[in-house]
């Protein structure tokens, strides 16, 4: 479904990514870990060309992104992306931040994208927030909003970018939650993140990257109790004393 | 002072209407408001173009606003006087002139303003709208604009207040605004012109002074929706 070939970006004279060679395959979840700076987040960010590569050729079901005839916009609403830090829109409430894209991308009629996107909102539990504004809702509830927003699209494939990490450890589990079940529903995902029981339960596979270059491509259960790579092998001791 | 502000308080406060064309400080204020409603379209476009990657986009605007910045609007009236019949080839009314200066200078001023509010909205706020597979203009004007629009409330105020004062030149073309009339009134008393101008100076100074405090108020209500903003935001 998602094919990297001989993937290589600079920003500048530094080498972000380095001879990526990857496939995800449909309805797969694979983790993407790795130390901060080692290019998990870029990999993920050229997928839906928020990042540009330098050479080598991303392939999604088959088509290169990068072709001519290519419309971004059209390419990026088949792939669904949550940050790091939400990215809610704040002047919206959560009905209209999920209701945005359906109205002006798919454009779909008022009422039905409503409807859709109160369903979406049960969905991740916050049927209740719908008229709430992003900063009226906790860490928690914003980022399932960003992740209802993300599956307005009816996209194939969500990209997820540390979505835990600036949360709160008590609302961790809530977003991971929602995530598990997509999971479950059979959604291609990748998520670059560090938490080792959503891996252990839902991921495929697990891609450890560091600087620049994926170094280990294994099962969950064999990354985290017997890494091969020396790098691996101090980055998995590392988040276990963390 | 007290017999002079009964008299000619109606003068200064709207010329010589019902007899004559409304002026004084009405005028003052249509004149302000006027140019304000005007150049403020154009100064979301300027604005859009100065933060544009397009270098075709940002020439144009960096041109007209640094020469609009570069003179005084005295100089910006004096052109529109002499330049703006030349163009239409016929006399053109002195508010109308006074209107065109003002709008011009505003224009470059609250370009900026929008400028710096673009610039001001998180990265992150794009990428997310992007990502949804929003286009550029779609999210400038569902994104962007409408948060840069808000938080920029207290500057655009600030710069009516500015375009108020600035109306006051309109005396040197002989539109009859506030100052106009206060000079009027000083050729006509002739032998107290600290008192007559200090009268002037009190309506302007009542009207600035309360729109600065709407602007301290509106300052304290956008910094703190701005502050929930940055609370939620995260790093970006």
């Amino acid at each position: 479904m998602i094919v990297f070939n001989d993937v290589q970006k600079w920003y500048g004279p530094l080498q972000v990514l380095c001879d990526i060679n990857e496939t995800i395959e449909r309805g797969e979840v694979v983790v993407v870990c790795g130390p901060s700076g080692s290019g998990k987040s870029t990999l993920i960010r050229t997928i839906n060309r928020l990042e540009p590569i330098q050479s080598g050729r991303i392939l999604i079901e088959g088509r290169d992104i990068h072709e001519k005839n290519v419309d971004v916009n059209q390419l990026r609403s088949n792939i669904g992306f949550v940050f790091q830090s939400f990215n809610l829109f704040p002047h919206l409430s959560a009905l209209r931040n999920v209701m945005l894209a359906m109205l002006r991308v798919r454009k779909l009629e008022r009422r039905e994208a409503e409807e859709r996107a109160m369903a979406l909102l049960a969905r991740v539990g916050l049927e209740d927030k719908a008229q709430s504004y992003p900063p009226q809702l906790s860490g928690g509830q914003q980022q399932r909003v960003a992740i209802a927003r993300a599956l307005a699209m009816q996209p194939p494939i969500i990209l997820f970018d540390e979505p835990t990490s600036a949360l709160d450890p008590e609302m961790v589990g809530e977003v991971l939650q929602v995530m598990k079940a997509l999971a479950k529903d059979g959604m291609t995902m990748v998520c670059v993140t560090h938490e080792m029981g959503f891996a252990r339960d839902v991921a495929g596979r697990v891609l450890f990257m560091d600087r620049g270059r994926i170094l280990e491509r294994t099962t969950p259960e064999a990354f985290f109790h017997k890494p091969q790579h020396p790098r691996a092998q101090k980055f998995v001791a590392d988040i276990r004393h963390a | 002072m007290l017999e002079l502000l009964q008299t000619y308080t109606p003068w200064l406060l709207v010329g010589q209407y019902p007899s004559g064309p409304i002026g004084g400080l009405a005028l003052t204020l249509f004149l302000a408001v006027t140019g304000l409603v005007c150049a403020f379209p154009l100064s979301v476009l300027v604005g859009i173009a100065r933060s544009s990657e397009s270098r075709w986009a940002r020439a144009p605007a960096f041109v007209i606003v640094h020469i609009v910045r570069g003179l005084p609007v005295l100089m910006l009236i004096f052109w529109c006087y002499y330049v703006i019949p030349l163009l239409f080839g016929r006399s053109v009314p002195g508010i109308a002139t006074l209107i065109a200066a003002l709008i011009f200078y505003e224009m470059a001023f609250l370009g900026e303003v929008v400028r710096a509010g673009i610039q001001a909205i998180p990265k992150g706020q794009i990428e997310a709208a992007r990502s949804l597979g929003l286009s550029r203009t779609r999210c400038m004007l569902d994104i962007v604009l409408p948060q840069a629009l808000f938080n920029m409330i207290p500057s655009i105020l600030s710069q009516f207040i500015n375009l108020i004062k600035n109306t006051s030149l309109g005396y040197i073309i002989s539109v009859e605004e506030l100052t106009y009339f206060g000079h009027q009134i000083n050729s006509t008393v002739l032998t107290r012109p600290m008192e007559v101008f200090l009268m002037v100076a009190a309506f302007y100074f009542v009207v600035c002074f309360s729109l600065a405090r709407l602007v301290g108020w509106t300052e304290r209500h956008v910094r703190r929706r701005r502050g929930n903003l940055i609370a939620q935001g995260g790093e970006q």
